[in-house]
């Protein structure tokens, strides 16, 4: 997908995105509310034509090929897109009815836990399970893509690792397939790649473990890592990042010491049980007793937070 | 792929080289299956589609309650080619744009549009399901007025038929054309109120030439008032008026093109 532009009435909702989504990997699309990612999942299963831009699937076109492709492309939508009226069961069959060798429909009603609820009219369904019977359509197909939209939305834990395992297994089985997600713990748990979409755009790409390393103030930055204490207002900073340990590119200090709210500190630098012992050591020399001590990793949260703001929106 | 698990090599192999669209004309049977059920099964439905006809058909022919200038045909010879329109605009038109709309609105639509189904096949589906149901009422409306004595013109049925799916044409492009425009809601009451108003005043069971006034002509030019008298003039063998089937035609073409222009799948 190269510079895809979708605008309604000339507002950007996507604004020159670019991403790209192998087979046998799982591609996560993460962003708050709003940023675009339905509206670009949409554009690729051919469901809207994008303002500009190209998209191909498969190598095809999903608005001129799309015969060709929906054969060989599953799609979950996020609003589900079931018959009310119908029972789950039917549903899986009718779906499974238009291609030529679907997927085993009981074997795969039996995966998902939707057999225990096929004669449920889809009306009747929880939200968790409406979404166990979408994903069920989506991949009954034997899709060689599979766009799931939010598959987990609405799910109880269970649920989701009923999902999480089979979405594991298509990845196993060579199939493409790209989620759309806020939920963090889906993206870092599942995804081989994670795009971060905010505003119509890609504001960061790379695998789960690429993004948690970067922090976005120091892109050049090692091993990040936090240790956030509590302790007496107005340490010395600076004193407390030059007597952390380890070295810096340049010689200088790898830690910074920051102090977010009064008596509240985050040091970032290369967190290891030497820095630990050193930030006690330092507090010990000034009598000063942390209150709470809590070494962090970040998480993709973190990242997610950091990258699109801490606002409400 | 339910052999995938245990031969991961080999599964993903079949799994691609299996992958392809059913025939056409089994996904659009199975569509035509799943519509058709769909709608034999929702109460609501079967209350307009079926109820509806049955009861205006028994109570017209069986009491005097509204006076009927037959003409000096029998009540029941009078009344029931009227009915077997009314049938007709119920299922093609009230009951299809009621179930497409929330189809729509549910996103069924959309979805299934992304299966090997497609748009085309969704549509020739829900066509054909209204065929099927329409098959349905009319044994079952023509079984019950056979037994109230009902001696249609031999020679109209088929042209009988062949105004059923004409009327079943421009009333399936009249549903399509307010299922795909307005909200699901909107839809439900639209739907319904549209049906009474032209069982009442459209020329559906009571001929436009017996209705008062502008709204005689009126009812002449509607799809309802030509499907009403088409079906009238073929099964009471006085023959089709071209005139109503002009109209009809008409009708179609102008709606199926308002249909594809103004549809929106979302």
């Amino acid at each position: 997908m190269r510079g895809l532009v979708k605008r309604y009435g000339g507002r950007p909702v996507v604004d020159g995105l670019d991403l790209v989504a192998p087979a046998g990997a799982v591609t996560a699309v993460l962003g708050p509310n709003g940023a675009g990612k339905t509206t670009t999942i949409e554009c690729c299963e051919g469901l809207r034509t994008p303002t500009s831009g190209t998209v191909r699937v498969l190598g095809l076109d999903p608005v001129s090929d799309a015969r060709a492709l929906r054969p060989r492309v599953g799609v979950m939508l996020q609003d589900g897109g079931l018959p009310t009226g119908a029972r789950a069961g039917e549903v899986l069959r009718h779906v499974a009815a238009m291609y030529a060798a679907p997927r085993d429909v009981d074997e795969l009603a039996a995966r998902l836990g939707v057999e225990s609820f096929a004669r449920t009219t889809v009306r009747r369904l929880s939200g968790g399970q409406r979404q166990r019977l979408a994903l069920a359509a989506a991949v009954v197909g034997r899709p060689e893509v599979v766009f799931l939209d939010e598959p987990s939305a609405g799910m109880d834990p269970q649920s989701r690792q009923a999902v999480w395992e089979l979405v594991r297994e298509l990845r196993a089985d060579g199939v493409a397939v790209v989620l759309t997600t806020h939920l963090m713990d889906e993206a870092e748990d599942l995804a081989d790649h994670v795009h971060v979409v905010d505003h119509g755009r890609v504001i960061a790409s790379g695998t789960v473990r690429e993004l948690l390393t970067t922090t976005p103030d120091d892109e050049a930055g090692g091993v990040a890592g936090a240790v956030r204490f509590d302790a007496a207002p107005d340490i010395d900073l600076a004193a407390l990042a030059a007597a952390m340990p380890g070295d810096g590119t340049d010689g200088s200090s790898p830690w910074s010491a920051t102090s977010p709210a009064p008596g509240s500190y985050v040091l970032t630098g290369p967190t290891d049980p030497r820095a630990l012992a050193a930030l006690t050591a330092w507090l010990a020399d000034r009598d000063l007793l942390a209150g709470s001590i809590t070494v962090g990793r970040r998480t993709l949260e973190d990242v997610f937070l950091d990258l699109t703001g801490r606002h409400l929106r | 792929m339910s052999g995938t698990s245990t031969t991961g090599k080999t599964g993903t192999t079949t799994g691609s080289a299996a992958t392809g669209a059913a025939p056409a004309w089994r996904r659009v049977a199975a569509q035509t299956a799943f519509e058709t059920r769909a709608i034999l099964r929702n109460g609501e439905q079967l209350l307009v589609t079926m109820v509806l006809p049955l009861l205006l058909l028994v109570g017209l022919v069986r009491t005097s309650v509204i006076e009927l200038d037959t003409g000096g045909l029998s009540r029941v010879d009078f009344v029931t080619p009227g009915v077997l329109a009314l049938a007709c605009v119920s299922t093609a038109f009230t009951s299809q744009a009621i179930a497409t709309a929330f189809d729509r609105r549910n996103g069924v639509l959309r979805l299934l549009a992304t299966t090997p189904l497609g748009r085309g096949g969704l549509l020739a589906g829900k066509v054909l399901g209204v065929l099927a149901v329409e098959a349905v009422q009319a044994v079952v409306i023509g079984a019950v007025a056979l037994a109230m004595g009902w001696q249609p013109a031999a020679a109209g049925i088929l042209p009988a038929l062949g105004v059923g799916l004409l009327g079943t044409a421009a009333f399936t492009a009249l549903a399509l054309l307010v299922a795909g425009t307005l909200r699901a809601e909107g839809v439900l009451a639209v739907a319904n109120l549209v049906l009474v108003l032209l069982v009442v005043g459209g020329g559906l069971l009571v001929p436009p030439d017996q209705l008062p006034g502008a709204l005689a002509h009126l009812a002449t030019v509607l799809p309802s008032g030509a499907l009403g008298e088409a079906m009238r003039g073929a099964l009471q063998g006085t023959g089709v008026p071209w005139a109503a089937v002009l109209v009809l035609t008409g009708w179609t073409a102008v709606l199926a093109w308002a249909g594809a222009r103004f549809f929106r799948w979302q």
